[in-house]
């Protein structure tokens, strides 16, 4: 058994939200990168490069590389011989979110769904956690903005729908969501499970690097095909017209019911913040 | 690439096309949701602005809080749509144009057209590169409404896209 003060957790998530607010994964740099490449001289390109500079002043001056930062989403695979001491975790957790949030001059985007009143310190975080093999607690930190979110969806397709059925609801929630998620996109899916876990892996598909590949040769396939399908779409960067209307498309999947095929499309907008640490 | 100092003349107006890129330098004007429908209330109830219209640019955005030393937090462009029921009475009060993100509807185009205005698009998400090209920023009215106040910016090389010209061209058509 190893020993893990819950003081060390909250640290973690700390750095975590600090540096999640200020900078882009590298992956989401390099596909900007190549995206601004692969366009012509238009507003579209001119808008690419824009967001290239954009995420160099962020790093540069520690300031938000977008003003919405977020829900804090935290993953914590945790090991079964580690032992947590102190504080609950979701305190711990909660405690980190709210340390950075103020510290890094972050908005405060978290409001009760009814009275619509701020809780004015970004908590509660939306915490996940799972019980893995092993000594270690595996971090992710991701702020998701809700522009993109918003342009989310969930489908409880027929099984007979298959392979077709889950592209064309992939594409169609982006064509769909057109200009409003601040395209270039990455898409995140979940196809299979039940339907609150399949929006989980959709979510958790969205903190696999930009332009990686499922390791299933059957679901890599499905990425490819609905990434080309969309950027045929030729909504481009903020809707200006181009070749790049998402960056990636990632899909996460787990068995489900012989009655169902559920598909859920988490949208992410160009600004991809995700910090991965291990403890 | 054209630089423009605002305000723009109506001559400088006729020139601009949807799809021009441009570097915007003077004074802008912050307002969103909530302080729109401050300015139809006072309007409706006959009182005069806390601040000039003429020939003033409105920025859809909402200033994060600003790090010590700095004029602003990033400050990234919010969804125009969501004012779409207020700007054609603004620009047929001499508005002359605004700055946001996403399509705006027809009503607002007949009233870019009638009042030679023009609809600049900010680029979505790149909230840092605008609250640096910010280099002054004082709350003007409203100052109740906290991030969703009027604050008066002085920009530099603040970059946008032509969205909606005055000739009823449309980017995103």
């Amino acid at each position: 058994m190893r020993t893990v003060n819950i003081k060390t957790i909250s640290d973690a998530v700390y750095a975590a939200a600090m540096k999640a607010g200020v900078e882009l994964t590298s992956a989401c740099r390099q596909a900007l990168e190549s995206a601004y490449l692969k366009e012509d001289e238009g507003a579209a390109r001119f808008a690419l490069g824009e967001l290239i500079k954009n995420s160099d002043v962020a790093r540069e001056k520690q300031m938000p590389v977008c003003q919405d930062t977020g829900m804090a989403v935290v993953l914590l695979e945790i090991g079964n011989e580690v032992f947590l001491e102190g504080a609950p975790l979701n305190e711990a957790v909660n405690d980190g979110v709210r340390r950075a949030y103020k510290d890094g001059y972050f908005r405060k985007s978290v409001c009760d769904p009814i009275t619509r009143k701020n809780t004015a310190d970004n908590t509660p975080a939306a915490i996940h956690t799972e019980i893995v093999a092993g000594d270690k607690i595996k971090l992710t930190f991701m702020p998701k903005g809700f522009g993109s979110e918003n342009m989310s969806a969930l489908y409880m397709l027929k099984p007979a729908q298959g392979v077709e059925g889950i592209v064309d609801a992939i594409v169609s929630t982006v064509k769909n969501a057109g200009s409003r998620p601040c395209p270039p996109v990455y898409v995140g899916v979940g196809i299979g499970g039940t339907f609150d876990g399949c929006a989980f892996l959709a979510k958790k598909a969205l903190t696999r690097d930009v332009g990686t590949r499922s390791q299933r040769a059957d679901v890599a396939a499905i990425e490819e095909r609905a990434l080309e399908r969309i950027n045929a779409l030729g909504i481009g960067c903020q809707g200006f017209h181009g070749r790049v209307t998402a960056l990636g498309v990632s899909c996460e999947w787990a068995p489900t019911h012989i009655a169902g095929l559920p598909v859920a499309v988490n949208v992410q907008c160009h600004c991809v913040r995700c910090v991965k640490e291990e403890i | 690439m054209k630089k423009l100092d605002l305000p723009l003349s109506k001559e400088r107006i006729k020139e601009l096309h949807a799809g021009d890129s441009v570097l915007l330098s003077g004074t802008i004007l912050t307002a969103r949701d909530c302080a729109h429908k401050r300015m139809a209330e006072y309007l409706a109830e006959g009182k005069e602005l806390p601040f000039a219209l003429k020939g003033a640019f409105v920025y859809y955005a909402g200033p994060c809080p600003a790090k010590p030393g700095m004029a602003s937090g990033s400050c990234g462009p919010t969804t125009s749509a969501r004012m779409d029921a207020f700007a054609p009475g603004l620009l047929d009060l001499g508005l002359g144009g605004m700055i946001g993100k996403g399509e705006m509807s027809a009503e607002v185009a007949d009233a870019l057209a009638r009042n030679t205005a023009v609809y600049f698009a900010a680029i979505g998400g790149a909230g840092a590169l605008y609250g640096n090209a910010i280099k002054k920023s004082e709350c003007i009215a409203f100052d109740d409404l906290l991030s969703e106040a009027v604050y008066r910016l002085e920009v530099e090389d603040f970059p946008a896209v032509v969205a909606m010209d005055c000739h009823g061209g449309n980017i995103y058509h």
